[in-house]
């Protein structure tokens, strides 16, 4: 925890900067606009963070948030079951979606425990065969709808908060405290630190790795749903084009370090927002998009190496 | 012969490593076509010293002369060029080139700039065939089972013209009939008049092929011999750091009553895995002390990972409590009521990261959680009240396990065990690299469980350990079990006899009880 101090210190620096240099800055708009976009990123880099902590690395994400985004709007505007009840039909649709984007991360934790390939390989193979698949599932065709109940988890504001920062603070904290309280978080600290000492302690190791790439898997298909659901449409070429290496780097950013055996989940919430915040300030400061890139990623290095020198 | 002009005479070596003292005024001295064996406990300096003679390592004092002149190799490659070529346990080979390359990789020959490829081919061909491996020589050397990869990184070594070639355990991977190739090879090399340094752990190996052999202990040379002037029981007691015959006095944190030894926990008998166990049998009754004997490589520690599900066994069956079992993971075998304390702390015990708390309770966090939240209360009080009763050295509950002392780390470990109250307990080396207070007071910690009505099985390379501690003790060689002692049969003597025995002795079965 002492290492996310300086991390929360420099986030709020960051916010007084902007407060006194960016006009319009400390508006619910701005403010808005951040979290929202930075909620997917944030909801994928939860479930990475808790892969990374087991050692591994899950670069499938951004695929499976494409295949859950094409699976919903397959369900929800497949003419044959138009006849249920609208709002079941969508529950129906974001339910299977999700499951799917869990049963294929669920085929990624196969392939590490039981063949033992290496993470980064093993999920290579969704990584370049999810978004594929998604465009079989609709023949390349992009999704549109007009279905408000649906997008209500990418456009609804109950008491005026968007709906899916909402989701992604109670994934934060859910995941957070189950990492602090459970079996589970201890028994996924413990294959990370040390998956031989596990093993021989009783962890059952190759269930824990399986049940985090599940659980990555299952926030990739939230964070899908999402993001087809504020732009009305989905297009299996672009939903989550990228995100596992945002998500990466708020993991790491964040102070988990990749390989293994610690986590802190809030410290990726936090890592992300960092990072979202950099970036909107160099744009906000007319800085071109492309020197924004490289500012941020070498702003992700010294960040990194800081907390090298620190642990 | 050898004495008239040494090829190798390392004299005077010292080497210290921040905090250890890994060689001390250590010799060697290998006559020409002499095939030498190397012998020495885990830590007694002879990886050390290979690593110094290859180049691998720098001395810190001493001298060595090769071939005449005084040497001063400063990496492996320049001892090579130089006529010194070694292969390590681990194959260091390129699992994805060929047969050919692998042999000439480096100095590959060349016409016109270029690999002359059928030159090195048939080169390679030739210098196999002249050891008796007929293969192809232009497949991937991962294609070729561990016996051809090992005799191809000996066709590497001694095609580059070796003087001397030093081989580290070169047969622990093999098989019988493998080994008797290697064999054949290494008396070729004789006859060319190459020399081979040849370490293991097997003795009979070791009179075998040897010429002489040099015995090493705590960093320190204690003994050079021709091979067949000494017997297999002063090799291990000088291996050892025994006489045989000696009585020792009284120097483990074991008192030297007898436990009230009770029913039957464990009963496992005839385990047979691979090439590493043939036939290992063990029974523990509840309250007692059994120790697990045996040279390195004998099997011990593979004893107890079949027992406790860690590794499956090919044969054989574990019973606890009259009840056969087969336990297909750890976890299966802690739920059953054992426990296990690896020999690698580091490697297999602590979780570094993770704080003293949470590497005691590990094992026991299924009984500490209702749905699968692990309730704190109960958790800090077994924390704290083992950290009591082990003493153990620690500024909380909190410290991270990597910051404690070995011997701190230990009892966290033991405590990992003792707070599921087990029914066996297994330890590896209980004792190994721990400081001689904390030493002590895990030994009396183990000795107080056995008289709770504890079973203990203890693995130990110390003798005094196994004599002073043990209510039996078991003896391992080769992977099968080759006596059984106990009360006044156990003794340094005895133990160090079995160890040593003769492969052919062993066919008459495990004797009882033989001083």
């Amino acid at each position: 925890m002492a290492q996310s101090y300086g991390l929360i210190g420099a986030l709020l620096l960051l916010i007084l900067f902007n407060i006194l240099f960016t006009p319009n800055f400390l508006t619910i708009q701005t403010i808005k606009i951040n979290l929202i976009q930075v909620s997917t990123i944030i909801i994928v880099a939860t479930g990475m963070t808790l892969v990374v902590a087991t050692g591994g690395i899950d670069l499938s994400v951004g695929s499976l948030m494409a295949i859950a985004g094409t699976v919903a709007p397959l369900i929800f505007l497949n003419p044959a079951l138009q006849s249920m009840n609208p709002t079941g039909l969508n529950v129906v649709a974001i339910l299977v979606a999700i499951l799917i984007a869990g049963l294929f991360g669920l085929f990624n934790g196969v392939l590490v425990t039981a063949f033992r390939i290496q993470p980064i390989i093993a999920t290579l193979v969704l990584f370049i065969a999810g978004r594929g698949i998604a465009q079989v599932l609709t023949n390349g065709n992009l999704q549109t709808f007009n279905n408000p109940g649906f997008q209500y988890i990418g456009v609804g504001q109950p008491f005026g908060i968007p709906l899916q920062v909402i989701l992604m603070l109670i994934i934060v904290a859910v995941v957070a405290w189950a990492m602090r309280v459970t079996v589970f978080g201890r028994y996924v600290l413990a294959t990370g630190g040390n998956e031989a000492a596990a093993r021989l302690a009783g962890v059952p190791v190759d269930r824990i790795k399986l049940a985090v790439y599940g659980i990555s898997g299952l926030l990739a298909g939230v964070a899908g749903l999402i993001a087809i659901a504020r732009n009305a449409s989905s297009d299996a070429n672009l939903v989550g084009l990228g995100i596992e290496l945002d998500a990466i780097a708020a993991v790491a950013v964040g102070g988990t370090p990749l390989t293994g055996g610690r986590a802190t989940v809030i410290g990726t919430m936090i890592g992300a927002m960092m990072i979202q915040l950099i970036r909107f300030t160099l744009l906000a400061k007319g800085v071109p998009e492309p020197v924004a890139r490289v500012v941020t990623a070498a702003i992700i290095l010294v960040s990194v190496y800081m907390q090298r020198q620190q642990s | 012969m050898a004495h008239t002009d040494p090829l190798l005479t390392m004299e005077l070596i010292s080497k210290v490593f921040p905090g250890v003292i890994a060689l001390s005024n250590a010799h060697i001295q290998v006559g020409r076509g002499e095939v030498h064996g190397l012998i020495g406990q885990n830590g007694a300096g002879k990886s050390t010293l290979i690593k110094i003679l290859t180049g691998a390592y720098r001395r810190d004092s001493g001298t060595i002369i090769f071939d005449g002149q005084p040497v001063d190799f400063s990496s492996p490659l320049q001892a090579q060029n130089n006529g010194v070529s070694t292969i390590y346990q681990e194959i260091n080979l390129v699992p994805f080139r060929s047969a050919a390359e692998n042999i000439f990789m480096g100095r590959e020959p060349l016409r016109w700039g270029l690999i002359d490829w059928q030159r090195m081919n048939r080169q390679a061909e030739q210098t196999l065939e002249g050891m008796g491996v007929d293969i192809d020589v232009t497949q991937p050397l991962m294609t070729f089972n561990i016996a051809i990869q090992q005799m191809i990184a000996i066709a590497r070594a001694i095609s580059v013209e070796s003087k001397l070639v030093v081989m580290d355990e070169p047969t622990s991977s093999l098989d019988d009939r493998e080994v008797e190739t290697l064999f054949n090879v290494i008396r070729q090399l004789k006859a060319d008049g190459i020399s081979v340094i040849f370490v293991s752990h097997r003795l009979g190996e070791l009179y075998a092929i040897c010429d002489r052999v040099t015995i090493m202990r705590d960093g320190q040379t204690v003994d050079d011999q021709p091979m067949h002037s000494i017997s297999k029981l002063d090799l291990v007691a000088k291996m050892l750091g025994k006489t045989p015959g000696e009585v020792s006095r009284h120097q483990t944190g074991f008192d030297a009553s007898q436990h009230q030894a009770q029913e039957t926990v464990l009963e496992a008998s005839d385990l047979r895995r691979g090439r590493v166990l043939h036939g290992a049998s063990v029974s523990v009754r509840a309250g007692e002390i059994v120790g697990l004997a045996g040279l390195l490589g004998s099997g011990r520690t593979e004893v107890a990972r079949a027992i406790f599900g860690a590794d499956q066994v090919e044969q054989g069956t574990v019973s606890m409590d009259g009840e056969e079992v087969r336990f297909r993971s750890p976890t299966d075998a802690i739920r059953r009521g054992i426990g296990f304390c690896s020999e690698d702390r580091k490697a297999e015990g602590v979780i570094p990261y993770m704080s003293v708390r949470e590497n005691l309770t590990l094992a026991a966090l299924p009984t500490l959680s209702r749905a699968g939240i692990v309730s704190r209360e109960q958790q800090q009080a077994i924390v704290e009240r083992f950290i009591k009763r082990l003493a153990i050295k620690t500024s909380g509950p909190d410290q991270k396990i990597r910051e404690l002392s070995g011997g701190n780390q230990q009892k966290v470990l033991l405590a990992r065990w003792m707070c599921l109250n087990p029914r066996l307990l297994i330890l590896d080396e209980p004792t190994r690299g721990i400081d001689v207070g904390a030493k002590g007071e895990i030994q009396s910690l183990i000795n107080e469980l056995a008289d709770q009505g504890l079973g203990v099985l203890m693995i130990s390379s110390e003798l005094e350990e196994l004599t002073e501690g043990s209510d039996r003790v078991v003896v391992l060689r080769d992977g099968q079990t080759v006596a059984e002692l106990s009360d006044d049969a156990i003794t340094e003597t005895a133990i160090m006899t079995a160890m040593a025995q003769d492969a052919d002795q062993q066919e008459s079965g495990v004797q009882h009880g033989q001083a």
